[in-house]
C-alpha cells in the first residue's frame, strides 16, 4: 500500500468529505483510515448513497398501507401486494449527471440500473417508464443531449426486452446543461419469491456474478454528489459507465432461475459504489460481516488497484450470498447462460466488512456503521426571495386573449405539450405482449399474466391483473410554489390513473433539486416533500421507495425544483380500461370539475403554459390543489367508468381545457401515419365572469373532460352531482372541426390542422 | 500477430449512416466530400505466421465476420 | 400437433410466441434452448424476435451458428415449417435459409408502431387462412428491418410469388410513405422457394388477442395450423 497517496486535507476534500466527517470516521473506526478505506467512506457517505442531506426530511413520507410487503428504505425497491399471492415491485431513479456528460450511455445505464434494482428483489421486470427534462429545443446542444438520451434508453430497454410504455418530456431553459433522466421499472413476483439483500448465514459463500470489473464509473456516486461544472464534467469523462443490455438480460434470467432453486440466502446488485456498497449493505442488513478477497474478483483491465476494484461501477454485476453446500447450483446456472462467476468471499459473524487483496487486509470497517451511520444533516431552509415577486403577480398587466385561434395552435406546437411520438416510437412499447394501452393516452395500462411471474405460474386459472402507470411533475408550478406544485403533481398522477380506469395503490418519487447547501433551494425541497406527503396520504398511495438527486445546477443557476412522481394503480376489470380520445360521433362531451378554480385570483393562469408561450412570462401563484376535491373527483370518475357510462376521459393539465379538448379530438392513432379524427362542438357561453384566456387555457386543478353516449349524458351528470362533483355538458362529438363558443366569440379549428402541428412539432425540430 | 479486418457495405447497398455522416460534414463546413461509407473495423490478435493467419481469417471473414450479401471486406496483416 | 419456439441468449419474444401458440391457439408448445441439436417431434418451429447475442456484429450473425440452427436447417430441408419473426427473420437470412439480409432502418432509428400489411400471396402455409383482400394491422418493433437483396435475387423472389407481405397504407396502397424502414419493394415478409420457410419483420404474436384489441396476427398462426392439419380446429 506504499504506493497509495497519503491522506491530506486536500485528498479528503477531493473525496467529497468534510473535515468533520473525516473526524467522525476516525471516531467510528478508532484510528486513521487508509486510502482505500477513505475511498469506501467517500462513496458510502456521498449524498447519492447516504441521503445525508435529506434523510431527515424524507421521514415525512407516508410509507404504510395494508398492501406494503417491503417498504421504503428496507431494500433496493419496495413491494406491494396486488392480490392472489401476486405482488409488484417498482421504483424510479435518476442518472442526471452522467447523461449530461455522455447522454447515450448515461441514459442507457440509468435504465440498466433501475432494472437491476427490480430483479434483485426477485421480480421479473415487465415494464419501464421515464421522465426526461431538457433545455430549450432551439439550442443545438440540447438537441444533441435529447437525441442521445432517447436513443440510449431505447438501446438498453429494447435490447433487454422490456417495454417502455409511458413517460413525460419537458423542455425548459432551467435544464440547460443539466438534463434530468429519471428511469422507472416495475416487476412482478409472487409473495413467496421476494428476495432480500442481506448477508445471512455465517459461513455462507459470497459469489460475484456478471462481467469482469473495469475502471468504468470510478467514484460515480461521488460525481453525482457535486455541482456540474465544466471542470467536473471534464474530469468525469472517465466516470461514465458503458452498459451491456444483452449481458443484463442473461444476468436477470440466470438470477431468477437461481432464486427459484432456493439456494440464495441474499442477493444485491452492484449499482452506485459497486462492490463496496453491495458488500457493506448486505452485511449491515444481515447483522453480519462479510470478508472478500479482491484477487478473486474478475478484472478486465490489468494492474487494477484495490481502490479501483472496490469503487468501480462496471455494470451488470450482482453479489449473491449462497447457502453453504449449494455452490454447484450457481455454477450450473451461470455456466448455462455463459455468464462469468467467481466465489470471492464468505459471510462472517464479526460485523466487519473485511477486504483482502491476495490474502492481505486492505480495508477493515464496521459494516453497519458504514451503511447506516452516515451523518444526518438538517440543512438550513429559507424562503426564497423570488417568491415575493411571484406572489405579487396579478393579471392586470396581461390583456385577455384576443386570438384564441393562434394561441391554441402555438400551445399544441410547444414542445412540452406537443406529441412525444418522436420519442416513444423509438421505444419498443409492445414486447411481452401485455401492453393494453400504448403511449399516447393519459396512462399506460399493462396486463399481468402467468409468464410475467418469474418461472411462470402453474395455476389453472391464473388470476390476471391489470396495472396502470403514470409519471408527472409540472416543475414550473413547483418552482412558483413548491408545496402546491408538488401536491398537484401527485394529484395529476392520480387523475391520469383515474382517467384510465385505475385506482392508485403506490407511489415512487425522484426528487431532482439543486445544491442543498443553498438555504433557498433546501427550502424548496422541504416544501416539496411536505406537498408530496400530503398528496400520497390523500390517495392512500404510500411511497414505496425513490431517489434523491441533488446538486442539479450549472454555472448559470439551479434547475427548477422537479419532484418527479410516478404512480401505479390497479384496474379491477378489463372492461374498465379507458382511453383519452373521443369515440363516436354524437357522444356528449362533459366537463367534470369547476371550469375555473374558485377563489383563484389568477384564474388558473399562474405558472401556466399559456403565460409562458403567449406572454413570455413564468410567474404567478400556480393553481391551488385541493386534495379533497381531487380525491372525490377520482373516485367519482372511477364509479362512472365501472358503471359503463364513460367512453373517454382526459384530464386538464398543461394548456388547460382547450388543449385537453383538442387532444381528445385527435390523439387516437390507428396505425402508421393513420390518426383518427373526431371533432367536437363545444359551448362554454354559459360560463360568465371569466376571462377567455383563463377559461380556455387556465390550469386549475380537479378537471376532467369525459365523453359519454348521448343517452347516458343525463344519468352521468346526475351521478356526478350526487357525488358532489360539479359537472356540465359542454358539447357534442362530431365533425372535422373543434368548435368552441365563448360568451364573447366563436372559434373553430380544423382538427387535422391542429393534429399536424402537435404530431410533427418535435420531429421537425429534430430533423 | 495483429490482424485487421475492414468491413464496408457493398457499393449497391444503401448506406443511410454514410449519407447522414456526409450531410453532417457538409453542414460543418467540410467541402469537397463526394461520398461517405460507414463500415466496421475489427482488430484480432492471432497466433500463426502470415499465410496461416491470412487463410484462417479469410475463411472466418467469409463465413461470419462479414455478410457477403451486403458487405465486402479486406484484410491487413502486420508482419 | 405441437410447436417448438427457439430460445437464444437475448431472445425476448420467445415467451410471447409460446404464449400465443399454447394458450391462445391451444397447442402444446415448448421452448427449445439454442444448445439443443434436434427439434424433437415438433411439427413446426418458430424463431422468435429479440436481440439474440445483443445483435452484436450483425443482427442474427452469431445465433445462426448455434447447434439448434443445424437441426432447424435439417428440419426445413425435410419440408418442416419454419417461421422466423423479426430477429427470427434476421437469423434465417444469416443462416441462408432465406435469401437477402435485413439492414438498418433508413431513418437510423428503432421504430415501434402498428403498420398495415398487404398480403402478396395466399399461396403459402403462413397466409392461406387470411381472408382475400384483408389489410392486416400488425405491430413492428425493430431497428434493422430494412430488407435488402441483390437485383437477381429480387427478380427471383418476385417471379416466384415469394413475397408474403408488403407494407401498405390504410387504403392498401404500397407507397414509400407507408414503408417504415426502407425495405426493397416494401417487403415485410418472404418465403423460400419450397414455401416451407418464412420470415416476417412484423410481430403476429403481439396481435393475436382481443384483450390487447388485436386480432390480425392470429391469422398467420391459423394458416400455419391449418396447413399442418387441414382437419384441425383452434381454441
Amino acid at each position: 500500500m506504499s504506493s497509495d497517496p497519503s491522506i491530506t486535507p486536500e485528498l479528503i476534500s477531493e473525496h467529497g468529505l468534510t473535515a468533520e466527517e473525516y473526524d467522525r470516521i476516525k471516531e467510528i473506526i478508532g484510528r486513521e483510515p487508509n486510502y482505500v478505506e477513505l475511498g469506501i467512506f467517500s462513496v458510502m457517505w456521498s449524498e447519492h448513497c447516504s441521503y445525508k442531506n435529506t434523510r431527515a426530511l424524507l421521514k415525512g413520507f407516508p410509507v404504510e398501507s395494508p398492501r406494503v410487503l417491503v417498504g421504503a428504505g428496507e431494500e433496493n425497491a419496495g413491494i406491494l401486494d396486488i392480490g392472489d399471492n401476486l405482488a409488484i415491485s417498482f421504483k424510479i431513479e435518476s442518472h442526471n449527471h452522467p447523461s449530461a456528460v455522455e447522454p447515450f450511455q448515461g441514459a442507457a445505464t440509468g435504465v440498466g440500473g433501475i432494472i437491476r434494482d427490480i430483479f434483485t428483489m426477485g421480480a421479473r421486470p415487465v415494464c419501464a417508464i421515464n421522465s426526461l427534462r431538457f433545455g430549450d429545443l432551439s439550442n443545438s446542444e440540447v438537441r444533441r443531449l435529447f437525441r442521445g438520451v432517447v436513443s440510449g434508453i431505447a438501446h438498453y430497454g429494447n435490447c433487454f426486452g422490456i417495454p417502455t410504455v409511458a413517460g413525460e418530456v419537458y423542455f425548459d431553459k432551467s435544464y440547460e446543461g443539466n438534463p434530468l433522466v429519471n428511469a422507472f421499472a416495475l416487476g412482478v413476483l409472487r409473495h413467496d419469491q421476494i428476495a432480500r439483500g442481506a448477508a445471512k448465514g455465517v459461513g455462507n459463500p459470497v459469489f460475484y456474478v456478471g462481467p469482469a470489473t473495469g475502471r468504468d464509473g470510478l467514484a460515480g456516486a461521488a460525481f453525482a454528489s457535486q455541482d456540474l461544472t465544466e471542470k467536473s464534467a471534464e474530469q468525469q469523462r472517465s466516470a461514465v459507465q458503458v452498459g451491456d443490455p444483452f449481458m443484463e438480460k442473461l444476468c436477470m434470467e440466470a438470477c431468477l432461475e437461481l432464486l427459484a432453486t432456493g439456494a440464495v440466502a441474499g442477493i444485491q446488485d452492484m449499482g452506485a459504489a459497486g462492490l463496496t456498497c453491495s458488500t457493506c449493505e448486505t452485511a449491515a442488513r444481515g447483522g453480519t460481516g462479510v470478508e472478500i478477497d479482491l484477487a478473486k474478483v474478475p478484472q478486465r483491465s490489468p494492474g487494477m488497484t484495490p481502490y479501483e476494484i472496490l469503487l468501480s461501477e462496471s455494470q451488470e454485476r450482482m453479489l449473491i450470498i449462497v447457502e453453504k453446500g449449494r455452490e454447484d447450483e450457481v455454477k450450473r446456472i451461470f455456466d448455462k447462460w455463459d455468464l462469468p462467476w467467481a466465489e470471492i468471499g464468505k459471510v462472517t459473524d464479526t460485523g466487519q466488512m473485511v477486504v483482502k487483496n491476495h490474502g492481505e487486509v486492505v480495508a477493515d470497517l464496521p459494516a453497519a456503521k458504514l451503511a447506516d451511520e452516515a451523518p444526518v444533516y438538517h440543512r438550513e431552509a429559507k424562503e426564497p426571495v423570488y417568491l415575493d415577486e411571484v406572489r405579487s403577480f396579478t393579471l392586470e398587466a396581461i390583456e385577455d386573449c384576443d386570438d384564441p385561434k393562434s394561441a391554441l395552435e402555438k400551445l399544441l406546437e410547444w414542445p412540452t405539450i406537443a406529441s412525444k411520438n418522436w420519442v416513444y416510437r423509438q421505444y419498443d412499447h409492445m414486447v411481452r405482449a401485455n401492453t393494453m394501452v400504448n403511449p399516447g393516452s393519459d396512462a399506460a395500462v399493462i396486463r399481468i399474466k402467468a409468464d410475467s411471474v418469474p418461472g411462470g405460474d402453474e395455476r389453472e386459472d391464473f388470476p390476471e391483473k391489470i396495472i396502470a402507470l403514470a409519471v408527472d411533475c409540472n416543475a414550473t408550478h413547483v418552482y412558483l410554489d413548491p408545496y402546491e406544485g408538488s401536491k398537484a403533481s401527485v394529484a395529476e398522477c392520480a387523475r391520469n390513473l383515474a382517467c384510465s380506469g385505475a385506482s392508485p395503490i403506490g407511489t415512487t418519487d425522484n426528487l431532482n433539486f439543486g445544491n442543498p447547501h443553498n438555504p433557498e433551494l433546501f427550502w424548496q425541497l422541504k416544501e416539496s416533500v411536505r406537498g408530496l406527503s400530503e398528496g400520497c396520504t390523500a390517495f392512500d398511495a404510500p411511497v414505496t421507495g425513490g431517489n434523491v438527486s441533488l446538486y442539479n445546477q450549472n454555472p448559470d443557476g439551479a434547475i427548477d425544483p422537479t419532484p418527479t412522481v410516478a404512480m401505479v394503480g390497479v384496474v379491477e376489470d378489463e372492461a374498465h380500461v379507458t382511453t383519452q380520445w373521443f369515440k363516436d360521433k354524437g357522444d356528449a362531451v362533459i366537463l367534470l370539475g369547476e371550469p375555473v378554480g374558485k377563489g383563484d385570483t389568477l384564474c388558473g393562469l399562474g405558472g401556466s403554459a399559456y403565460l409562458q408561450v403567449i406572454h413570455g412570462c413564468k410567474n404567478g401563484k400556480p393553481p391551488v390543489c385541493d386534495l379533497g376535491i381531487e380525491r372525490t373527483l377520482g373516485t367519482t370518475l372511477l364509479g362512472l367508468i365501472q358503471s359503463d357510462l364513460i367512453k373517454s376521459a382526459h384530464d386538464c393539465s398543461e394548456g388547460g381545457l382547450a388543449v385537453a379538448l383538442a387532444e381528445s379530438c385527435f390523439s387516437e392513432l390507428h396505425g402508421r401515419n393513420t390518426p383518427c379524427f373526431l371533432g367536437a362542438d363545444v359551448d362554454l357561453s354559459d360560463i360568465k365572469d371569466v376571462r377567455s384566456d383563463a377559461l380556455l387555457f387556465g390550469e386549475s386543478h380537479g378537471r376532467i373532460v369525459i365523453s359519454t353516449s348521448d343517452i347516458d349524458a343525463v344519468k352521468t351528470l346526475e351521478r356526478a352531482k350526487l357525488m358532489g362533483v360539479p359537472a356540465q355538458r359542454i358539447g357534442t362529438v362530431g365533425g372535422d372541426q373543434l368548435k368552441v363558443k365563448l360568451l364573447n366569440g366563436e372559434y373553430a379549428w380544423e382538427v387535422a390542422g391542429l393534429h399536424d402541428l402537435w404530431w410533427n412539432s418535435i420531429g421537425n425540430a429534430m430533423a | 500477430m495483429k490482424a485487421k479486418v475492414i468491413i464496408t457495405p457493398k457499393a449497391e447497398v444503401l448506406d443511410p449512416q454514410g449519407k447522414t455522416v456526409q450531410t453532417a460534414l457538409e453542414q460543418m463546413g467540410c467541402t469537397g466530400v463526394s461520398d461517405v461509407r460507414v463500415g466496421k473495423y475489427i482488430e484480432i490478435e492471432m497466433d500463426g505466421d502470415h499465410d496461416e493467419v491470412k487463410a484462417k481469417l479469410s475463411e472466418y471473414a467469409d463465413k461470419f465476420l462479414a455478410n457477403p450479401n451486403i458487405e465486402d471486406y479486406r484484410l491487413k496483416l502486420e508482419d | 400437433m405441437n410447436f417448438a419456439v427457439l430460445q437464444f441468449p437475448g431472445s425476448n419474444c420467445d415467451q410471447d410466441c409460446a404464449h400465443v401458440l399454447r394458450n391462445v391457439m391451444g397447442y402444446p408448445t415448448r421452448l427449445l434452448w439454442h444448445k439443443e441439436n434436434n427439434v424433437g417431434d415438433a411439427d413446426a418451429v418458430v424463431v422468435p424476435g429479440g436481440f439474440s447475442y445483443g445483435d452484436y456484429l450483425r443482427t442474427g450473425s452469431i445465433a445462426r451458428f448455434s447447434p439448434v440452427m443445424g437441426a432447424v436447417k435439417e428440419f426445413a430441408d425435410n419440408g418442416g415449417f419454419v417461421l422466423g419473426i423479426c430477429n427470427g427473420f434476421q437469423i434465417l437470412c444469416e443462416a441462408g435459409l432465406l435469401p437477402g439480409a435485413l439492414i438498418r432502418n433508413r431513418s437510423l432509428q428503432f421504430r415501434c408502431e402498428h403498420v398495415y400489411l398487404k398480403v402478396a400471396t395466399y399461396d403459402s402455409p403462413f397466409t392461406s387462412q387470411i381472408p382475400e383482400g384483408k389489410l392486416m394491422r400488425i405491430p413492428i418493433a425493430h431497428g434493422e428491418g430494412n430488407y435488402f437483396c441483390d437485383a437477381n435475387t429480387l427478380d427471383e423472389i418476385e417471379a416466384n410469388d415469394r413475397i408474403l407481405f408488403q407494407y401498405a397504407d390504410r387504403e392498401g396502397d404500397i407507397t414509400d410513405h407507408a414503408n417504415p424502414n426502407g425495405s426493397l419493394k416494401n417487403i415485410a415478409g418472404i418465403c423460400n422457394a419450397e414455401r416451407n420457410v418464412a420470415g416476417m419483420m412484423p410481430h403476429p404474436e403481439r396481435a393475436a388477442e382481443s384483450a390487447l384489441n388485436e386480432k390480425d396476427g392470429r391469422l398467420v398462426f391459423e394458416s400455419l395450423i391449418q396447413s399442418l392439419n387441414p382437419a384441425s380446429t383452434t381454441a
